[in-house]
């Protein structure tokens, strides 16, 4: 533990540093949403890594958040921070009503209940127009603001977000290194095995669902009100695939791998933007290419690279 | 009464499209054991194929005989780039790599063809049908029949020939099959061949329907994913009645319900199936394995 609460400071310092130079807003934006991908990535790479449960709809939990701190405050005036609230509330319950059946179901089975309702909330969003705006979108957002305090600034969001990031990603490490979390490690490995250790695996799978649809939904509140403009197109299947992309692609078995997949993925496309039409087609090489040739990951992967290069 | 007919008829028609997805999925994963997330993309391929192809104004058949074909050959590009040199990575690699291929072919597919719909002629006359006071366009039929031809000619092929007894095998036990002097490999790629082939039959034969477009693989790949799902991923019977399935409660739900939410009501389907039957309506119930 004590070496991630190291890893845990240098990435603080590295973080805060990085606010301190950057005077570009521009850049502010692009590492505004990697920050929300990597709280998201946090939950997921938990419920993944950690328990083995594969989900592929926690962009409808991240709409979930966006769309009800939108709705509540755009369109009945409430407080960002009670409908924060209210939006953990609304992601909560919804993840206990697709979690508690959908997590008695195994592998590929989980993973297409959770495809499903994801598109499902996704069609909502889009078809819901009195409340959500449709297709064209939900405008008037109002910033976030807490104790009197508004956040306007990209630069604003960039500090609380990092702040965020780095609780979250605590709470997730001691969790993770917890009897708790070493029972999810048990579960990913045999199911019954854990279940003959006296463990309720059910209620395991559902506590870490709930934990990370929760983490989804925070980041989509506060992405919400950082935007200030939501629109269905933002929460799609590909969304929720992007997301597992970045666990898996960082390393499914750890925490940091996964938030370098977030960094990877989320500034991937910004790079590729240099080479406009191609961008996707590259995007699609790099993800295979990675994928074959570190099969667990760029953390594990490069890791392992860097072993055998120091040995020979 | 004129009403549901009507709805049953383009319930068939989508869930014939469906069911041919569906197959394709099942092929793969009986002789791979991997989920196909490209698959929608093979589809796509036949279309946009089919389009090129009658804009140069070859001969029809020609025309679908190359794009089914072509997309057959490139099933098999993919299987020998990126499916068979990671095939011990675990499930979930797998899936991402072809997420990685089906993002891949979309972005060469825009590169190539654009982002407008291509338009293809209709292969049989346009003149809609009338029976029993609903309306059924003559491609409708043509998609029927072609699928029923498809799924026969395949069940026979599983059954009857060696080559498809042997799939059946690997599919079964694959280390049995290898003992018994099956060899596995060209199987496999026969497997990516024939499923590729057949999803790439139902983009030829809707492309005059639906037209053509770079990114029409991915909602239709989802569907016949769910199909797979429906019955039971192992199935090749349950893929097709899965298909079916889908296609007439989808038809059925946008009639009656909501036109608007009929992209969602396929998966409240197969969501409730999943919580009623986890092991789709004719898979078997595993042993666990400990």
């Amino acid at each position: 533990m004590k070496k991630q609460y190291l890893a845990l400071i240098i990435l603080g310092g590295f973080l805060l540093a990085t606010g301190f130079i950057n005077r570009n807003d521009y850049y502010f934006n692009v590492l505004n949403i990697l920050i929300l991908n990597g709280l998201v990535v946090i939950g997921l790479s938990l419920l993944m890594g950690y328990a083995g449960q594969v989900s592929l709809g926690h962009a409808a939990f991240y709409g979930l958040g966006a769309y009800t701190s939108g709705i509540l405050t755009a369109k009945y005036g409430l407080s960002p921070l009670a409908a924060l609230l209210a939006a953990q509330g609304v992601t909560l319950i919804a993840a206990l009503l697709i979690g508690i059946p959908a997590l008695r179901l195994k592998g590929h089975y989980l993973a297409m209940a959770t495809l499903g309702f994801g598109i499902i909330v996704y069609v909502v969003f889009k078809e819901l127009i009195s409340l959500t705006g449709g297709p064209s979108g939900l405008v008037g957002i109002p910033p976030l603001q807490v104790a009197g305090f508004t956040f306007l600034e990209s630069k604003q969001y960039y500090f609380l977000f990092v702040g965020v990031l780095l609780v979250s990603l605590l709470l997730a490490l001691h969790l993770a290194h917890s009897p708790f979390g070493r029972a999810l490690l048990a579960l990913h490995d045999s199911e019954a095995a854990t279940m003959a250790l006296g463990y309720d695996t059910g209620r395991l799978k559902l506590i870490v669902f709930l934990l990370s649809a929760a983490l989804a939904g925070l980041a989509g509140s506060l992405y919400a009100h950082f935007a200030m403009f939501i629109s269905p197109m933002s929460f799609t299947f590909i969304h929720s695939v992007k997301f597992v992309t970045m666990v898996v692609v960082g390393g499914v078995a750890s925490l940091w791998g996964a938030l370098l997949g977030a960094v990877v993925l989320s500034l991937l496309p910004e790079v590729l933007t240099v080479f406009e039409d191609y961008d996707v087609l590259i995007f699609g090489t790099i993800l295979v290419v990675i994928m074959i040739f570190l099969p667990e990951g760029l953390f594990k992967g490069l890791g392992n690279l860097f072993l055998k290069h120091k040995k020979t | 009464m004129e009403e549901i007919l009507q709805y049953l008829f383009s319930g068939l028609t989508s869930g014939a499209i469906y069911a041919l997805i569906a197959l394709g999925f099942t092929i793969i994963y009986n002789a791979t054991e991997v989920i196909n997330f490209a698959q929608g993309e093979f589809v796509m391929l036949g279309a946009m194929l089919t389009a090129t192809f009658c804009g140069l104004n070859l001969p029809l058949p020609l025309a679908f005989a190359l794009a089914i074909l072509i997309t057959a050959l490139a099933g098999i590009l993919i299987e020998r780039l990126a499916i068979y040199p990671a095939r011990k990575a675990s499930p979930i690699t797998l899936i991402i790599i072809t997420i990685g291929l089906s993002i891949l072919i979309k972005g060469l597919a825009m590169f190539i063809w654009g982002k407008d719909p291509l338009p293809v002629p209709a292969f049989v006359g346009e003149r809609p049908i009338s029976v029993l006071g609903a309306t059924i366009v003559p491609q409708s039929i043509l998609v029927l029949a072609t699928a029923l031809i498809a799924v026969l000619t395949l069940e026979a092929f599983f059954k009857k020939t060696l080559t498809g007894k042997a799939m059946r095998a690997c599919a079964a036990n694959r280390l049995a099959a290898r003992l018994l002097g099956i060899k596995v490999e060209p199987l496999v790629l026969l497997a990516f061949a024939l499923s590729a082939a057949i999803s790439a039959l139902a983009g030829v034969i809707i492309s005059p329907i639906t037209f053509a477009t770079y990114d029409m693989g991915t909602m239709l790949g989802l569907k016949g994913f769910s199909a797979a799902v429906l019955g039971g991923l192992t199935s090749s019977t349950g893929a097709v009645l899965g298909g079916f399935i889908l296609g007439i409660l989808e038809a059925l739900a946008a009639g009656f319900l909501s036109s608007a939410y009929k992209d969602a009501a396929a998966f409240i389907i197969l969501i409730l199936m999943l919580f009623v039957k986890p092991e789709g309506l004719f898979g078997t119930k595993e042993a666990k394995k400990l």
